[in-house]
């Protein structure tokens, strides 16, 4: 095929869970790609987007360099996606987004139980954290959102073939969940 | 001959004094709700129930049904409504379905499944609010509580307490407990309670009860709530 519909995917404050449900469609990546060219990916180690047709993104917005990410994913692909709970409402990290930063980031490096040698990390090439993990569409315009923790890898490939098929995704009740 | 309603197009009898939820849900017409229960007087403030009487936008579960309305309930419209409403609930709290027990079997996210709600579109509150873990058998997580007060009516209306109440206004509005130190444990709620079990979110919840249905298993999962609600709040008209 000619013209592979490019695909680029990322997790921010995530866990690779959703990564990881994806690959479990299995076989049918073969299939997939036939029709798509990964560009950058944990998959492909590609480190910056080239145009795209559609970018995955798993995870919420939780510092800098996560905004960075986001934001070179949503000028490089005409079809971006928010992926699983953390990507849609913060999920697991935003369980931290109620307490104040400075309190967090002390309980863990500071006045924790069992903390050595307690300091705040400031290396400079760590990134800086924001004060809460924000879920990506209060940062981009987002196009298409597939919940679950992760989304099955039946959604996935629902999700995929509808849009590379011409067709308007829509995910059937069995394959919306929040969990 | 018997009074009728229309409910899109479709003619429903009704007795005098029934709200239009009621003579809907005695005809096996699902309305989405969340703060109304068959066994409670209607609250009408979640506003899931919206049908258009005659042009106008009415709760459902309120409005009294009288000879000549013609209803609308399932357009895309109101549906439309519906889902920015529940997106609304769950922005106001704190509702993280994969760490909650009630996943599964709560109704608010059933109604998001229903509505096909696939994101939360606004803005997150991520508001702080409390947990409740002093009661030796109940928890109370108020990042859940949507304010329908199922469980303040139940306490009232069926196990003759008072346990609970609603306090304050808008933004800062929260569900209290009736003691002097304002803690569970110290009200006289007891785990067998109707108001313990009548919440349709994961805000109460029996201790030591939560993940012993596996998944697959859960209410909700191969069921969706309009066929769940009328099995179970109207039996006589279960698919």
């Amino acid at each position: 095929m000619a013209n592979k519909i490019r695909l680029a995917t990322t997790s921010l404050a995530g866990c690779f869970g959703c990564h990881t449900s994806f690959l479990d469609i299995d076989e049918r990546l073969l299939k997939l790609a036939e029709v798509v060219e990964f560009d950058r990916s944990p998959l492909t180690d590609i480190e910056h987007c080239n145009p795209c047709d559609i970018g995955l993104i798993e995870g919420g917005v939780c510092n800098s360099e996560n905004i960075h990410t986001l934001r070179e994913f949503r000028k490089h692909c005409k079809i971006l996606v928010a992926v699983g709970a953390c990507a849609i409402n913060g999920g697991l990290p935003g369980y931290r987004n109620t307490i104040p930063l400075e309190e967090c980031l002390g309980e863990s490096y500071l006045d924790g139980i069992g903390v050595e040698n307690p300091q705040i990390p400031s290396d400079p090439e760590l990134p800086l954290l924001l004060n809460k993990v924000y879920p990506i569409h209060e940062v981009v315009k987002i196009d298409y959102s597939l919940p679950g923790c992760p989304p099955s890898a039946d959604v996935f490939w629902k999700f995929l073939t509808d849009l590379i098929d011409g067709r308007e995704p829509s995910l059937p009740y069995e394959l919306v969940h929040y969990d | 001959m018997s009074k009728t309603i229309t409910i899109d197009s479709k003619a429903i009898p009704f007795e005098e004094g029934q709200t239009i939820m009621e003579a809907a849900a005695a005809a096996g017409i699902y309305i989405p709700h969340l703060c109304h229960h068959p066994d409670y007087t209607p609250h009408g403030s979640c506003k899931l129930c919206n049908v258009k009487v005659n042009g106008r936008v009415c709760s459902a579960c309120t409005f009294p049904a009288m000879e000549g309305q013609e209803i609308l309930n399932e357009t895309k419209e109101l549906n439309d409504d519906r889902r920015k409403i529940t997106q609304m609930l769950f922005v106001e709290g704190n509702h993280l379905c994969p760490g909650c027990e009630k996943s599964g079997n709560c109704k608010l996210q059933a109604v998001g499944y229903y509505l096909n709600m696939l994101d939360n579109h606004f803005v997150h509150f991520f508001a702080r609010r409390n947990l409740d873990a002093s009661h030796p058998e109940v928890l109370i997580d108020l990042n859940r509580c949507i304010f329908c007060t199922l469980c303040v009516r139940a306490s009232q209306q069926k196990d003759g307490k008072d346990v609970f109440a609603i306090s304050g206004r808008g933004i800062n509005k929260q569900l209290i407990f009736n003691a002097e130190s304002g803690l569970l444990k110290d009200t006289d709620l007891e785990a067998t309670d109707e108001a313990a079990h009548i919440c349709p979110t994961g805000a109460i919840l029996i201790k030591r009860t939560g993940y012993h249905v596996p998944i697959g298993e859960r209410i909700y999962d191969h069921k969706q709530i309009d066929q769940v609600s009328l099995e179970t709040e109207h039996p006589e008209h279960g698919k």
